[in-house]
């Protein structure tokens, strides 16, 4: 009666490495009607990673995205196979019911709400916009409202920025992010115009995947006419992206690019291998991160594979695009789901990244394997510290002195990491690196860029930047590449992501 | 590899961050895992030792699991209990045998709070051993061992002329339903409370915390700087309490950041001292001293992770005679991590932290599987009196002198573990006014005894 371990003996337990289990899918519906577009899909997961694409053709802008050096078992393409089409093209998107007429049954988390306010006192974006009601109000109060007919969302679901610090502060584990990302997906979907410039404009922040891929076709053009003052004119003016921040530069040549020109992976390692899920800003526009990632693992003996990814649906959650979300998701999980079958673990240097294939993907979506997923998925330096003596390796590294001032992201802060880039460094003699607080950012993805939430943005990061200014370190650091913008943008520095602080101090 | 320590500590409350103080003090490497954000920011902020010994029915005497109960003790058969206390020290005696004050004695309370003393500036009543009676936000007085400066003033045995200011949009705070509670009481002082209109345009449904920062930051509401407008507004009521106000009570909002300042502001504008009740969540008395005990964490060293809930342990030798627990594995969003140490303390709180869980099934140590007496018949959990001697109150894990789980056998269950604050059994904390302080006494010892394991 008194052991809490019963689980233990719960034979799908011992499964074979790599042999994802069944979806939600793929079994009896607990709640109420599930996906329509479920059944008609294969479900053997072997036959599934092996299998040729569906897809019409290869998009194009994946054209030069051929995982070189991957295992056999992955599809060198992009991967759009769940979906089929040319998925580049707005005009072809393939809408899927994302939520079955409110198949989510998210009682259980509402009920579970005791009306603390820890969540409301934890939101970065409450405490600044006193026209925010909070998340209590956009999770359990909201959701209860909703049972009843005729009860629209409220339109201040758009004003959540999706930092998911309310998950963290929640003592009852309600799903609050879970309700806000429900509720702004039906808000969306039901009640914005698509014509509005608040549709055209969070669309196209979601998909910044889309537009980078064109722009590092070209990266020295798009740097020239994204650094117009015209273009941030018509932004602002148009689209209300605001005109305060310099659009990031785009790189010469992308992650993919440097990975295909080197031939792929240099460490051949069937026991040691793990899938780097880089994402979209390592890709385009900091491939030094990237590259970091590779030496620093392969200096372990890692055998690194980069499989066919696509965004990480990171600002589509927070702007309630929750369709163009759940495709990018099929082929991440499908590409994925094969790699953990060639043994490896997923490793990404972007903490939204990896908190969105940990945590969003399982709660919103049911595609096949995807526990499987948010199972093996890892941030670097987190994996590092779990497999190898970290501590010891760095405590040998020499590295000139240097400082850093290191802002924990709020989707790190989730992944309980924030702070395990002060505590690998500590070890290293000559390299201090301090923690600026607790507080946001303030720029949370796409809250930032958004004219009407600049002020606010600021407001929120105003703490941070104080503790920056007043650390000892001329430089940032930071996992999350929106932050990192952020806080260049408030203090004028550079900001480094822990993996090339690893690769100064670990590789020759 | 497993992420390594000497000590783990589960629990970021009281009992857990003084557990995680104690063994670093020891000069031992200590992690403190937490699952959330620790509800302590939800608490008053008051520090209590031991208010009352409640009436404990004769039949149960020390064992909860003594039936039967259901439906035998009216409220009519309910005998006062023994209290407020002048001296907590005095009463621990007197608390059944197996209370975790008898466990860890009198001195373990004393250390305890020493040690909040020492790491927890900005408290008062470490001066004396006897308790203070402080007003809080029912009306009630409230004995206890340790309060915030800000809560000076209030003192109930200070016989100045009180009054009590409440907001209109702050509907869980009524200031003259506290002052005739305060009166009906018995307060050696005249109060009064009044009602007024915070004085700026905030959203109806504001936070205590919207109102601080104002306060902090001295904002202009409505073209006047937020204290002055505060005061002014205030002000004309002083007078409503006979002979004047020469002390003001306000619900806790008087600033967070500069607290200390925003208060001798007020006070100075008002022309009386100045004191804060404290509130139900979100409580600034109690997010004070999260970051307060939080701070202390960093300077000894402690690494501190939020977030991530233990699910599971591994024994040494995979479950050899010994019991040591050798791994805890820690969930990171679907993945659990190994984490290993010499030593682990068990501080995850009680029914209410969720550190010890329920079902119709029976009631368990979630985190560890660490045994819970209980009656084997649910409904001799509880008596129908709601405010009587509750069998469930007092549920949780029993332990030796070093705070060592016991199994079902009586026998120590995980050598290597030991169990703090309201995760301990066998006291009646809400009735007993002593959450805090069985948390510091226990903490103290949990975490002394867990850095003996590492060094020994």
């Amino acid at each position: 009666m008194t052991d809490g371990h019963d689980h233990d003996g719960d034979p799908s337990d011992d499964r074979t490495p790599g042999v994802p289990r069944l979806g939600r899918d793929e079994q009896p519906a607990v709640y109420g009607p599930d996906y329509d577009d479920a059944a008609e899909r294969p479900v053997d997961p072997v036959s599934r990673a092996d299998c040729p694409t569906e897809a019409a053709g290869e998009p194009v802008a994946d054209g030069g995205e051929s995982a070189g050096g991957a295992p056999s078992g992955l599809q060198a393409d992009g991967g759009t196979a769940a979906t089929g089409g040319d998925d580049l093209d707005p005009a072809n998107y393939d809408a899927v019911d994302v939520f079955d007429g409110g198949a989510l049954d998210l009682r259980d988390g509402s009920d579970s709400c005791y009306k603390c306010t820890s969540c409301d006192t934890s939101c970065p974006v409450a405490e600044v916009d006193d026209s925010f009601p909070g998340p209590k109000f956009q999770g359990p109060e909201q959701w209860r409202l909703k049972r009843k007919e005729d009860h629209d969302i409220d339109a201040s679901i758009t004003d959540c920025s999706n930092c998911m610090r309310c998950d963290d502060a929640c003592p009852s584990s309600v799903p609050l992010s879970q309700m806000h990302n429900e509720a702004r997906g039906e808000f969306v979907a039901e009640q914005m115009a698509k014509l509005s410039t608040e549709y055209v404009r969070n669309r196209i922040l979601s998909n910044y995947r889309f537009f980078a891929a064109i722009a590092s076709k070209t990266p020295r053009l798009a740097n020239f006419v994204t650094g117009l003052g015209v273009t941030k004119w018509v932004g602002e003016k148009l689209l209300g992206i605001t005109s305060e921040r310099e659009f990031p530069d785009f790189a010469q040549q992308t992650f993919r690019e440097w990975w295909r020109d080197r031939g792929g992976a240099r460490v051949e390692n069937p026991d040691e291998r793990v899938a780097y899920f880089h994402g979209c800003y390592s890709n385009y526009n900091t491939p030094e991160v990237g590259k970091a990632m590779v030496r620093v693992y392969e200096s372990f003996g890692y055998e690194v594979m980069v499989p066919p990814q696509k965004c990480s649906g990171t600002p589509m959650f927070a702007n309630g695009m929750l369709d163009d979300a759940r495709r990018h998701a099929e082929t991440n999980v499908e590409s994925l789901v094969a790699a953990i079958g060639d043994g490896a673990d997923i490793i990404a240097s972007c903490t939204s990244c990896s908190l969105s294939l940990r945590q969003e993907y399982p709660e919103l979506f049911d595609l096949h394997g995807i526990d499987d997923v948010a199972e093996h998925t890892f941030e670097a330096l987190e994996y590092l510290r779990i497999h190898e003596d970290i501590d010891a390796a760095l405590a040998d590294a020499d590295v000139d002195e240097r400082a850093f001032a290191y802002h924990a992201p709020c989707h790190a802060r989730n992944q309980g990491l924030a702070r395990q880039a002060i505590e690998a460094f500590d070890a290293v003699e000559d390299v201090t690196v301090e923690d600026v607080g607790d507080s946001c950012s303030g720029i949370s993805g796409t809250y930032g860029w958004k004219a009407e939430k600049y002020d606010y943005s600021m407001e929120i990061g105003a703490e941070m930047f104080e503790h920056m200014e007043a650390a000892e370190g001329e430089v940032g650091m930071t996992e999350c590449p929106t932050c990192a913008m952020q806080m260049e943008h408030g203090t004028g520095y550079e900001v480094q992501h822990p993996l090339q602080l690893l690769e100064a101090a670990l590789v020759d | 590899m497993a992420i390594t320590s000497d000590v783990i500590v589960v629990g970021g409350g009281l009992a857990g961050v003084t557990a995680a103080l104690s063994a670093a003090g020891a000069g031992v490497d200590v992690r403190l895992i937490s699952h959330k954000q620790s509800t302590l920011a939800q608490a008053s902020g008051l520090v209590d030792a031991l208010g009352y010994v409640p009436h404990v029915r004769a039949d149960a005497g020390e064992d909860p699991t003594a039936t039967p109960t259901a439906g035998r003790t009216g409220v009519r058969d309910r005998p006062d209990p023994e209290g407020p206390l002048p001296d907590p020290f005095a009463a621990i005696d007197r608390l059944p045998a197996d209370h975790p004050y008898r466990l860890v004695g009198a001195d373990a309370l004393r250390e305890g709070l020493a040690l909040f003393d020492e790491t927890v500036p900005g408290y008062r009543g470490a001066h004396t051993d006897r308790n203070a009676l402080l007003p809080t936000f029912g009306g009630t007085v409230k004995p206890t061992a340790r309060y915030p400066d800000a809560a000076a003033a209030g003192l109930a045995s200070d016989d100045r002329p009180m009054l009590v200011v409440g907001f209109r949009s702050l509907s869980g705070f009524d200031a003259r339903q506290v002052a005739d509670h305060l009166d009906a009481a018995g307060v050696p002082f005249p109060v009064a409370g009044a009602e007024v209109a915070f004085p700026a345009a905030f959203r109806d449904d504001a936070k205590v915390t919207r109102f601080a920062r104002a306060l902090d930051h001295d904002e202009p509401v409505g073209g006047t700087p937020a204290r002055r407008a505060l005061t002014e507004t205030v002000k004309p009521h002083l007078d409503a309490v006979e002979a004047g106000a020469e002390r003001v009570g306000f619900p806790a909002f008087l600033g967070d950041d500069a607290a200390p300042e925003v208060r001798a502001d007020v006070a100075d504008r008002l022309g009386a001292d100045v004191f804060e009740i404290p509130m139900g969540p979100p409580s600034l008395p109690g997010l004070r001293l999260v970051d307060r005990l939080y701070e202390a964490l960093d300077e000894a060293g402690v690494r501190y992770e939020t977030g991530v809930p233990v699910v599971g342990r591994d024994l040494a030798g995979g479950g050899d005679a010994t019991g040591r627990v050798e791994r805890l594995r820690v969930d990171r969003k679907g993945t659990a991590v190994p984490y290993a140490a010499d030593a682990v303390v068990l501080a995850t709180g009680g029914l209410v932290g969720k550190g010890i869980d329920s079902d119709r099934d029976g009631v368990r140590e979630p985190v560890l599987g660490c045994h819970v007496p209980q009656p084997e018949e649910r409904y001799e959990w509880y008596v129908d009196d709601a405010f009587g001697d509750q069998p469930y109150a007092r549920f949780g894990v029993r332990a030796d002198d070093e705070l060592r789980p016991l199994g079902p056998d009586g026998g120590v269950q995980y050598p290597n573990v030991h169990v703090a604050g309201a995760t301990l059994g066998g006291a009646d904390v809400a009735r007993e006014k002593s959450a805090s302080g069985v948390s510091l006494a226990t903490g103290l010892v949990a975490g002394r005894t867990a850095a003996a394991e590492v060094t020994q």
